[in-house]
């Protein structure tokens, strides 16, 4: 075991855990941060996705000794105080069925939208055909990712 | 597509307290609540699976707190099919409350609510009249108490928006006021329900409550369950009817973490498969500690290919008559007398149910009680048979029913809770056993294959006059409890045959059993609808095309007496734009079923892209589930029964070598994904028939559907799933 420090969602944490534990369940064990969620262990299929230093990766298949400083964000923390705009519009178009994906979804959004806040078809197919819905809530995701770049 | 939501939306916060995921407190509120504005607000949604209601109770279902409001249990476990409100909707309807004005709690397994089991798309169609009952009667006590409180006739009040108002004035109690008094009255056998012209919620999109724990992460399933000295577990599993010989585990002890290597049998329907469970005190410790052991199995007597199964589902149908399951008429004779006949054989493959959230589950035992955190779709069933191995009076086993991340039948199954319980029964903690995305796709009980063979038969006018289903392929009757009596063979096996859409004068549907112990096999979503329409619909459609007719034409003229089924199909033909024809290139195909007592029909558009590869663009669909008790949850089932459908019909199968499947991730196991998703356009037949199903039936079409297309498009039929569109 190595104790290891970590920042997320903009709070230091020293966990102890072996160097090439994932930090999925790092997250989901030791912090109990449970909104990040394992779906296949081998990033194939986004359910575990968070930021590190902002860009989407698949935590299932991150060991938590290789992050050193990357500042690590979770479904927890995309917004503080009120519902991120993302969140919204996943509301406003009632995208869930099972939810089990979707903060994987909503992960993937986020740092979609912040490098392109007006994405066409392509570009949301291109972004999120990483994460899969097995409830098929596809249609909506798409619908819910537009709306959110109309309300920002 | 336009939201509905959007004032939800406009005025929605969140507030959290702690920093712990299960402690997360949220509240959505949309506005006050008075009779003008039912819209009211949406109560302090507060995740937590042990959430029992506080309060005066008026019966298992209704509790009312002065200070809470109203709490109604969501008795039918949820697994994205939308039972969490669509249920609970009913009896709020009926005792005049906003389902969002209510808190809405995940009951317990438990005998006091009746049926919990969710399968078959039965619950709207099962609940619908109990749980207009229970609100109503709910109401009547409501009524009631404000009437003796008010010293006036029971008809001088009227319920809106969670009080009891009296009629012809401002003046009102709120059910909370009146909880107490109402909860000593004599229960009314027979209260009145609403005429449907008083439906506030029924019909409406209403905001599912559970949306902002769901896109919070804070919606509980039961991985996210914690008990104070828990262990985790992970489990190497013996092939399907292999047993342990040997078991080497020097170096599984030896990773730091590993506290103990259980030996566990796990009992899956009349099956008992064998493994080698490690715990730890971490997950990943647990995965280390079970790669590095060493077992060796005894070897399975029978060791399936799944080629040999489809052979042997093949030779059942090319050779053997099957028995009658469904007859009308002579179809021999008929045949005899047939202008032409076509006779064809078409095929469907096993299918891994992959649901995002791989099984799991928390089991704590004590001394004399037991508690279960699982998502399941039958949790009684559950609760008994842990009690029967336990030892334990049923009532000392508390099942807490989680929401599930997908089920699509896997979950009716008890397997992975009673493994858990061997293993926590051998080392005396709390015990989570999570199933890796390879566990669930390698060793959970499959959709089994069939074989159909059909043959038809056209009389000069181009009308079918005979029909033969024969349907080859395992049965879930024999697979889940050994039984099998070729005199007596249940309909569901044939499916969707016992809801003919179609009026044919001679018709047979058969089976014939192909037995393939030990592979394990269950239900999944629409089960035998879902590969036997294939056959079906695609055998419909070459009928059609040797009657000279086009597939609109021929199909409805044989539900020309049904005027639901041709107004489905009318709807269909116009929303899809069926009689114009469509630029080159692109060609459409439609099927239509009839399934869980909902017909569902699609119209798909191909085409084909630059690469040469079929794009599938669009799909058409038009659903008839009588009353839509929620419109916009309605759409939801139907987008994910196309997902799922389209996925079943142009992903690689589940396949068997040497009796283990081959496949084990999402790799070689690929489901659909957003960029293969076709544009959906649902249309809902409004009418005010019973409600039924509709978490199954718009998926059996889908894929006949699409080959009906892809022939329209290549030339050439499709009489195989999965069909490559490459």
């Amino acid at each position: 075991m190595s104790v290891i420090q970590l920042s997320v969602n903009g709070e230091r944490f020293s966990v102890e855990a072996e160097a090439d534990t994932p930090v999925l369940w790092v997250l989901r064990d030791i912090l109990h941060l449970t909104g990040t969620r394992f779906g296949c262990g081998q990033g194939l299929c986004g359910a575990c996705t968070v930021h590190l230093d902002g860009m989407p990766v698949r935590s299932c298949s991150l060991p938590v000794g290789s992050v050193g400083n990357k500042k690590i964000t979770t479904i927890e923390g995309i917004s503080a105080e009120s519902l991120h705009p993302v969140q919204e519009a996943w509301i406003a178009e009632q995208v869930p069925q099972c939810g089990y994906c979707q903060s994987g979804q909503i992960m993937s959004a986020v740092a979609l939208l912040r490098d392109n806040p007006n994405p066409d078809d392509e570009a949301i197919d291109a972004a999120m055909q990483g994460n899969i819905c097995r409830c098929g809530t596809y249609q909506r995701i798409r619908q819910a990712i537009k709306s959110a770049a109309e309300n920002r | 597509m336009t939201s509905s939501f959007s004032t939800i939306q406009r005025r929605t916060f969140l507030k959290q307290a702690g920093m712990a995921g299960s402690a997360l407190i949220i509240g959505v509120y949309t506005g006050s609540c008075t009779p003008e504005e039912p819209e009211g607000q949406i109560r302090a949604f507060r995740p937590g699976i042990d959430d029992l209601p506080e309060g005066v109770s008026l019966g298992p279902f209704v509790t009312i707190d002065p200070e809470k409001g109203v709490t109604l249990m969501a008795h039918r476990p949820d697994m994205g099919q939308g039972t969490f409100l669509s249920v609970p909707l009913i009896i709020a309807e009926e005792l005049g409350i906003h389902p969002n004005q209510v808190n809405i709690k995940k009951a317990p397994g438990d005998a006091k609510y009746g049926s919990q089991g969710v399968g078959g798309s039965a619950s709207i169609r099962s609940m619908w009249e109990p749980m207009r009952k229970v609100g109503a009667t709910a109401r009547a006590l409501l009524i009631g108490a404000a009437a003796q409180k008010w010293n006036i006739p029971a008809e001088e009040c009227y319920v809106k928006a969670g009080s009891v108002w009296k009629r012809g004035s401002d003046e009102k109690l709120t059910f909370g006021e009146l909880a107490a008094l109402a909860a000593t009255l004599p229960v009314p056998e027979n209260p009145p329900l609403k005429d449907a012209s008083e439906f506030e919620f029924i019909g409406k999109n209403i905001p599912n409550p559970s949306n902002p724990a769901k896109i919070t992460g804070t919606a509980d399933f039961a991985m996210d369950v914690h008990r104070p000295g828990m262990v985790y577990a992970s489990v190497e599993r013996a092939p399907f009817g292999g047993s342990i010989k040997r078991i080497d585990d020097r170096e599984a002890r030896a990773v730091p973490g590993v506290e103990a290597i259980v030996p566990v049998k796990r009992p899956v329907d009349k099956h008992t498969f064998e493994g080698v469970a490690v715990v730890a005190s971490n997950y990943w410790a647990a995965l280390k500690g079970r790669k590095a052991l060493q077992i060796e199995w005894n070897e399975p007597e029978v060791k399936y290919d799944s080629e040999t199964i489809l052979a042997l589902c093949h030779s059942k149908a090319t050779g053997e008559a099957g028995s009658s399951v469904i007859t009308a008429g002579n179809t021999a004779q008929a045949f005899a007398a047939a202008d032409k006949t076509l006779d064809l054989v078409y095929e469907a493959p096993f299918a891994a149910h992959a649901a995002m959230e791989p099984q799991n589950v928390v089991v704590e035992i004590g001394d004399d009680t037991c508690e279960i955190w699982i998502g399941n779709q039958f949790p009684q069933g559950l609760r008994k048979e842990a009690a029967d191995f336990l030892e334990m009076d049923p009532e000392k086993v508390q099942v807490h029913v989680a929401f599930m991340g997908g089920g699509f039948g896997r979950k009716s199954q008890t397997d992975v809770a009673m493994e858990a319980l061997a293993i926590a029964k051998n080392v005396n903690k709390p015990v989570k056993l999570i199933w890796t995305r390879e566990d669930d796709i390698q060793q959970s009980s499959l959709r089994p294959p069939t074989v159909n063979r059909l043959k038809g038969g056209i009389d000069a006018a181009g009308k079918l006059i005979s029909l033969e289903h024969v349907v080859s392929g395992p049965s879930l009757a024999y697979g889940l409890w050994g039984m099998h009596n070729p005199e007596r063979v249940p309909g569901f096996l044939v499916e969707p045959m016992g809801e003919h859409l179609y009026e044919v004068p001679n018709f047979r549907a058969g089976y014939n059993l192909v037995d393939v112990d030990p592979v394990p096999i269950i239900w999944w979503r629409s089960v035998y609808a879902s590969t036997n329409t294939f056959g079906h619909e695609c055998f419909i459609d070459e009928l059609a095309e040797l009657a000279g007719k086009d597939p609109f034409d021929f199909r409805m003229q044989m539900m020309a007496n049904n005027p639901r089924y041709t107004a489905l199909m009318e709807k269909l033909r116009e929303v899809s734009g069926w009689d114009n024809p469509l630029p080159e290139g692109k060609a459409r195909g439609v099927a239509v079923a009839k399934s869980f007592e909902s017909t569902a029909g699609h119209v798909v558009e191909v085409t084909r892209d630059a690469t040469g590869k079929i794009v599938v663009e669009k799909v058409y669909s038009v659903v008839d589930c009588g009353l839509a008790i929620q419109p916009n949850n309605i759409k939801a089932q139907v987008e994910g029964s196309i997902v799922m459908g389209l996925g079943a019909a142009i992903k690689p199968a589940i396949t068997l070598k040497d009796g283990k499947v081959v496949e084990s991730n999402f790799h070689n196991y690929p489901v659909l994904r957003i960029h293969e998703t076709p544009v959906m356009e649902i249309h809902i037949m409004e009418n005010d028939e019973h409600p039924t199903g509709i978490g199954e039936p718009a998926l059996p079409p889908l894929a006949p559907a699409l080959a009906n297309a892809l022939y329209v498009l290549t030339g050439e039929r499709q009489r195989k799933l999965p069909v490559d569109l490459s």
